[in-house]
């Protein structure tokens, strides 16, 4: 047993941290931001080039054979830079699910020109009163391979150019500019994932396969976008250390007084618990199937709450800096409120893990792996 | 990043799971309950069919009695010990604190002298650290050893030092130089409580329990060659063990949280909440998957300080997050718990309605402990404060 990460995937954290860096600095995600389109294409294509649109698919479709793992490593990075724009929606999302559940001549067609960087996308899921895992309450209706619906809360719709839309029992891809389709912005908390509203009326669509093969492919999405969380707790916690090191009152570091140095020891409980969760999670969707559901909630929930309070805690120790426009807190306490609810809040995943951990004892693990 | 076990970890969890089955042994349900000295005795034989069956000392030299085996197998140790509903080992301090100090920082002589009697449970350890104006600020300790010939000479007085009432040694740790900052003038010692001028008091908790005691020392005479490191750079050694307590010494208790956990789901489908079993009930739900989610966690970042170990050789600093997050979880769970059982959960083990036999009231009032022992929380937010994270120091 061996729970730290190899070289390899030292190396492959290690570069896409530089990779951000240089190519997606914060001045330009704030810039974004405040132009209101979170979609950069010269980003885009260099986030294809370095291959990470193609990242844990197949190589035959252009992708790079990867692990759940090596995603995780990959959004981490991306949370810590707080990459805007449609790539958790077109990879960990749509491109993750058609993987699931599409035929090899659909994937062909749909995954290849994600994996190549061409084709952008994103999962349309829940509507108004039919939340996360309730995708069999949805009202969208298919008649005759077209569908009418309005789905919400879709991230990245502007800019794919197809969509996948779990409908009825079946999952579907519609073309974003097909007849019927009226994407609305939905303007909300995060600034650097925009969400929207698509309506589909009577819009042909191509059946991709069943909703059911959705479980682990939004498992893995989840467990991704928990890494994401865990780099953006990471950020804020090292943007809150250096802050209380440099900021001095009553002539000394805030930093030295312990109700704000013991914010920053949470913080670092809190973000490094999360860590061990995600890590897991992403680990077990490859290696151990009968832990994962389990292992992804686990996670879900944690950071969930953890995003939230490690959020608040940086901003209370940034003191008045810390609830200023100019300040980058809020860019990434914005995106965490954002993912606290995504692919299900804190409640939503303990009552999956009481599912699955409560009512059917015999799936509990059984000692160590 | 691999969490299965390998080839030889597997084969090493098979060969115990079987022993453990042959030889844990079938009374110990009953004897769970006996009163703390003979209960003790009962763990220290337990502890000696350990060591003759292979199986104490894991990670520890072969040449002392060990198995010469890692840290990941001592780690299965412990997990498969609480799966298997063993009993646990009579020298808790001894193999989880103290050996280790001997390993990283005794002489050859200490090693050949002390380790297999820890192993074996001939000799049972205990820690002087604590006194009663040096808690937290251990370093400022007064307890003073004096030089005479080839010996030190001991005065002074530990307090909360548990098993100190049965303990045949103590690593204390003693001033010989009063006349350096506090952290400079520090030895640590392996001293023999038969020694004469020392006196044992127990201390009762408020669990009504007495693990813990008083240890008073006039004029014990402990031999030079018992100095463990050199001399005045005790302090060293001290956090060295202090490390340990705090970095390592949690593992076998994740598998007793999760066996505790099983518990309260099993009660939680047994007992009733409005005319349905309580695993109906949302917020119980709520409740027990938030419990049963951290100790996943934990174990998850046991895991990984484990591995970091492996890699580095000796715990660090941000050992601290594990024994806060054990601490505390510890407490959350057992509050759950009392919630869970309503007015039944603080029936003591005397009560006849009692439900485990007392054990979810005597776990909570045992809880409270757990964020003091081992340093506080307060003590290891400072920790991960100044060491982990670099922040200046807060006192
Ligand atoms: C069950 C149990 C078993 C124990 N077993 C042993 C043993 O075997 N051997 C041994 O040597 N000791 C043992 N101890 C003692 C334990 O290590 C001490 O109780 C502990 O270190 C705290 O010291 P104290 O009790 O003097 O409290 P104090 O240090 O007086 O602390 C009182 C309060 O003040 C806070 N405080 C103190 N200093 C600071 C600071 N700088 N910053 C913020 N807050 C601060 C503490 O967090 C605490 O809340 C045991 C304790 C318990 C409860």
């Amino acid at each position: 047993m061996q729970f730290g990460l190899s070289e390899s995937q030292e190396i492959l954290k290690d570069n896409a941290r530089k990779f951000f860096a240089g190519e997606c600095p914060l001045n330009h995600v704030r810039k974004l931001a405040e132009t209101g389109s979170t979609y950069d294409a010269d980003l885009w294509s260099k986030m294809a080039a370095q291959g990470f649109t193609g990242i844990i698919f197949p190589e035959e479709y252009g992708g790079m054979g990867m692990s759940a793992v090596d995603l995780s490593l990959l959004m981490e990075e991306a949370g810590r830079a707080l990459v805007p724009g449609p790539f958790f929606a077109t990879v960990a999302l749509a491109a993750t699910v058609i993987n699931a559940v599409a035929t090899d001549a659909q994937k062909k067609k749909y995954l290849a020109p994600i994996c190549s960087g061409e084709a952008r996308s994103t999962l349309a899921e829940i509507e108004a009163g039919a939340g996360w895992g309730a995708r069999a309450e949805g009202k969208t209706t298919v008649v005759n391979g077209r569908l009418t619906g309005e789905k919400l809360f879709v991230p990245a719709a502007d800019v794919a150019d197809f969509l996948v839309v779990a409908a009825g029992s079946g999952v579907f891809a519609v073309q974003r500019n097909a007849p019927g389709v009226s994407v609305t912005p939905m303007p909300t908390m995060d600034l650097t994932r925009s969400v929207y509203a698509v309506r589909l009326d009577n819009t042909p669509a191509e059946k991709l396969g069943d909703a059911s093969g959705m479980e682990r492919a939004t498992d893995v999405a989840t467990a991704a976008l928990v890494a994401e969380m865990v780099g953006g707790m990471q950020r804020i916690l090292d943007m809150t250390v250096e802050y209380a090191k440099t900021r001095k009152q009553y002539g000394k570091a805030i930093g030295a007084f312990q109700a704000v140095q013991h914010q920053c020891a949470d913080m670092y409980l809190e973000t490094e618990s999360s860590r061990s969760a995600a890590y897991y999670a992403a680990w077990a969707l490859d290696h151990d199937p009968a832990q994962a559901a389990t292992a992804v909630s686990i996670a879900k929930m944690y950071a969930s709450d953890a995003c939230r309070t490690v959020g608040n805690r940086g901003v209370q120790v940034h003191g008045g800096m810390g609830f200023t426009w100019e300040n980058d807190l809020h860019l990434y306490y914005r995106r965490a409120k954002a993912s606290e609810t995504m692919l299900g809040d804190a409640t939503f995943h303990r009552e999956r893990i009481a599912r699955l951990v409560i009512d059917a004892p015999g799936a509990r693990p059984q000692g160590v792996h | 990043m691999d969490l299965n076990m390998t080839a030889e970890e597997q084969q090493f969890r098979d060969e115990l799971r079987g022993w453990l089955k042959a030889n844990v042994p079938a009374d110990w349900s009953a004897k769970r309950e006996d009163p703390l000295e003979t209960r003790f005795e009962y763990l220290r034989t337990w502890q000696r069919k350990l060591f003759d069956g292979g199986w104490a000392g894991i990670s520890w030299p072969k040449e002392y009695g060990g198995r010469g085996a890692s840290l990941m197998q001592q780690v299965i140790f412990w997990q498969e010990m609480a799966l298997a509903d063993a009993p646990p080992m009579a020298n808790v301090l001894g193999l989880g604190l103290i050996g280790p100090t001997i390993i990283g920082f005794g002489t050859n002589a200490h090693k050949q002298r002390y380790l297999s009697k820890i192993l074996n449970a001939e000799e049972i350890w205990c820690q002087g650290f604590s006194e009663p104006n040096a808690g937290s600020d251990l370093a400022s300790l007064q307890t003073s050893a004096r030089r005479e010939g080839d010996f030190y000479v001991v005065n002074g007085q530990k307090t909360w030092t548990s098993y100190g009432w049965i303990a045949d040694w103590c690593e204390v740790v003693v001033r010989t130089d009063p006349n350096v900052p506090k952290h400079k003038g520090l030895t640590v010692m392996l001293l023999d409580m038969k020694t004469p001028g020392i006196s044992v008091r127990p201390l009762r908790q408020m669990t009504g329990e007495s693990e813990f005691s008083e240890v008073f020392f006039q004029d014990v005479r402990v031999p030079v060659e018992n100095v463990v490191g050199e001399v005045n750079q005790g302090w060293e050694v001290a956090l060295g063990t202090l490390m340990h307590e705090r970095g390592t010494f949690g593992a076998g208790l994740q598998i007793l949280y999760r066996r505790n956990m099983e518990r309260l789901i099993e009660l939680s489908h047994e007992l009733e909440r409005d005319g349905r079993p309580a695993a109906q009930d949302p917020l119980v739900r709520q409740k027990l998957a938030q419990c049963y989610a951290e100790i996943e966690i934990m174990r998850l970042n046991q895991m990984r300080a484990f591995s970091r170990i492996s890699a580095t050789g000796v715990p660090g600093p941000e050992g601290s997050i594990q024994k806060i997050f054990w601490s505390e979880l510890n407490q959350r769970v057992q509050q759950v718990a009392q919630e869970l059982l309503g007015p039944y959960a603080q029936l003591a083990s005397s009560s006849s309605d009692a439900v485990d036999k007392g054990a979810w009231a005597y776990g909570y009032l045992r809880s409270r402990g757990n964020t003091i022992e081992a340093g506080t929380s307060e003590i290891q937010r400072n920790i991960i404060g100044h060491f982990v994270l670099g922040l200046p120091r807060s006192y």
